[in-house]
């Protein structure tokens, strides 16, 4: 693989993306058409609610779906020129973790219970790097150092049951950067840690991302951590992304009437305690999704009734600035129209 | 604010005073106490009528052992709860029965809080049943008529509760919880298994349900915003003890506690513009089994003194209304 990229082309690049489960024979997408690319050194979030499919987006470019039952169906997936969706298992298996890795949610079940932590984190750079036994050990004790880990040399021998969520999380941190990925896909990392421990975990990864000049996809629910993270911010809701933009004015002018609707539903700190907007009903399974429309008319209080019956496309309204809703549809021609 | 007959208008309605609840550790030779996770060590506050108390800290500081123990779903080890003036730890039997009908409590899990055999109807049916010799149509008239409070159809009445969402399930709980017409509702984080969207419904439902029926809420929650859109006064509690304790306003524009600093500055704001000073905590919270000698919070305060490893520092009013519990205060 060529390591000559330009600063300027994108790292990784999605293009209508559609990846489906089969259920009871049929194929439902869970993730639409979605297209996106993440330039080097990007931190991109992706946000929205349980179901919208952010995490089956992320394990689709990880090539890691349930075999069986979870298929790409079509579209691509290209990192550094190269086709993921067209790669073999052995193949991707030399990317997976050395220049795309992923950390996941859980801290506590993504660890094997059974390998003490040095030799998990020593099975990663074998399989990618000519190291000798001892160099192995040496590195995994300064990766562990890295991640801010107070006694790296005694924890090397420990297993996952002796350390906390967020020091299971720093070890996860520590595997994933190990290879010195260019792409870290971290899913939800720290959903399940408290809120000082979050904003350690956070720092941390800000930290390795401006050392490495890595790229991140960061998945969460939380707009606060997206505020806090994120240059670039995709907003998806049921499969699709629905709005695009930077993260400033995303959070100040929002466009499509869900991400407006979310922004209201968070408590605030320094507003006095109103009520909170709510947005009724709640995201339709994945069998009963509407087959044309947007996928949000039957939530939106902004509802018209051509909503249902056009499929909105994501559209740059401002520079920068994309929106899937028909609210925002300028009268010129539409671009790259889709029935 | 409403007062009920029979109540003593002195007294809150409820106060904790030096609640402790320890879990005994088994082990070695004949599996003998060997020690004990010290879950609450020497909790005091109080919630007057109508108000929201709210109970924020980090997993592990002892606030779902405190709401537990309030209820008596849990023994305590030592202190006193006062109910209406009335000391209900040591209650058993028939009185703690009749304590019990005055205190509910919503659960943080909606899956798991709601038995998937009943149907609907008499999930929240069954209190009414259990408190009150009431004929079969009246209580399902009443049943009904809490399924429309917390915004249910008529016919979830016959469901299940797996044939509902999160949220829904969540409705189910306080519906559950409102059957006994309760004077105080200890909610234990009921809102964090929810989405962002379904999150916000429920907290306007609680809110609307306060004013109609004049509730008391102890609201336990680790989400400090949530905590705070939510309560009158907040507690902020460390390692089993409060640390803190303020109206809310004063909680967060002049936290006293380095603790309450550090978790208030360490919320992700949603505002990309919003630049902030962060104090960064290091290490993690002690194990409640060996807590650290003096004050609980001296091992990751960036404003420990000496004396912080030697004394545990006691819970006073600095300010009215204001109590902490530290050495530079």
């Amino acid at each position: 693989m060529s390591n000559l990229v330009h600063k300027e082309a994108s790292l990784l690049e999605v293009k209508n993306l559609e990846t489906a489960f089969s259920i009871d024979g049929a194929y439902y997408n869970a993730v639409d058409k979605v297209s996106f690319s993440i330039k080097p050194g990007q931190i991109v979030g992706v946000v929205g609610e349980s179901g919208c499919g952010k995490s089956v987006l992320s394990l689709s470019i990880m090539q890691l779906l349930p075999k069986g039952n979870g298929e790409i169906r079509s579209g691509e997936i290209t990192f550094e020129g190269v086709q993921l969706n067209q790669l073999s298992d052995t193949e991707m298996n030399r990317i997976r973790g050395r220049d795309i890795s992923m950390i996941f949610q859980e801290p506590m079940t993504s660890l094997n219970p059974v390998f003490t932590i040095g030799y998990q984190l020593q099975e990663v750079l074998f399989n990618h790097m000519k190291i000798s036994k001892g160099d192995a050990r040496q590195k995994s004790i300064a990766l562990l150092k890295s991640v801010g880990i107070s006694r790296p040399e005694k924890l090397v021998d420990e297993y996952p049951h002796q350390l906390s969520g967020g020091m299971r999380q720093r070890v996860m941190i520590a595997m994933a950067i190990a290879c010195q990925p260019k792409l870290l896909i971290a899913d939800e990392p720290t959903t399940a840690l408290d809120v000082t421990v979050q904003a350690q975990i956070l720092e941390l990864l800000k930290t390795i991302q401006e050392v490495n000049d890595m790229s991140i996809i960061l998945i969460t629910h939380d707009l606060g951590v997206i505020a806090e993270m994120c240059d670039e911010v995709l907003v998806m809701y049921a499969g699709r992304i629905i709005e695009r933009s930077d993260a400033e004015s995303l959070f100040y002018k929002p466009m499509h009437p869900y991400t407006e609707l979310l922004l209201g539903a968070i408590p605030k700190m320094d507003e006095e305690a109103g009520m909170l907007s709510s947005i009724e009903g709640m995201v339709p399974s994945l069998k009963n999704m509407p087959e044309t429309g947007c996928r949000f008319a039957l939530r939106c209080p902004k509802v018209k009734p051509e909503c249902s019956a056009v499929t909105p496309l994501l559209e740059e309204v401002e520079e920068g600035h994309s929106v899937s809703c028909i609210l925002y549809e300028t009268s010129m021609p539409r671009k790259g129209v889709k029935p | 604010m409403m007062l009920n007959t029979g109540t003593v208008p002195q007294y809150p309605l409820l106060q904790v005073k030096h609640l402790k609840t320890y879990y005994p550790v088994k082990g070695g030779f004949f599996r003998r106490t060997i020690g004990n996770v010290k879950a609450v060590d020497d909790l005091s506050f109080e919630i007057e009528k109508g108000e929201t108390l709210g109970l924020v800290g980090e997993s592990g500081c002892g606030k779902s052992t405190a709401g537990r123990s309030i209820i008596r779903l849990m023994n305590a080890t030592d202190g006193q709860v006062l109910f209406e003036g009335r000391d209900i730890t040591k209650l058993n039997g028939k009185s703690l029965q009749a304590v019990r009908q005055d205190i509910q409590m919503i659960f943080q899990d909606p899956y798991a809080s709601l038995n998937p055999m009943q149907m609907v109807g008499s999930i929240i049916g069954e209190p009414i049943k259990n408190y009150r010799k009431a004929s079969g149509p009246s209580i399902k008239n009443e049943v009904l008529d809490l399924l429309n409070k917390v915004g249910l159809p008529d016919d979830a009445y016959f469901k299940y509760a797996h044939e509902f969402s999160g949220g829904q399930r969540q409705r189910i709980g306080i519906a559950r919880a409102l059957a006994l017409k309760p004077k105080l509702i200890i909610a234990d984080e009921p809102v964090s298994a929810l989405d962002v969207s379904v999150q916000s419904q429920v907290l306007n439902l609680l809110k609307e349900l306060q004013k109609e029926f004049n509730l008391t809420f102890l609201f336990i929650a680790h989400d400090l915003s949530v905590v705070k859109h939510m309560s009158d006064r907040i507690g902020v509690m460390y390692l089993g003890s409060m640390a803190e304790i303020a109206d809310r306003n004063n909680l967060y524009s002049q936290p006293l506690h380095p603790y309450t600093k550090a978790l208030i500055s360490a919320i992700p704001i949603p505002d990309p513009r919003w630049k902030k000073e962060r104090i960064i905590l290091k290490g993690d919270v002690p194990s409640p089994f060996n807590p650290p000698a003096g004050c609980p919070f001296h091992p990751r305060c960036p404003e420990a003194r000496p004396e912080c490893s030697q004394l545990k520092p006691a819970l006073k009013e600095v300010k009215p209304g204001h109590k902490v519990a530290c050495h530079l205060y």
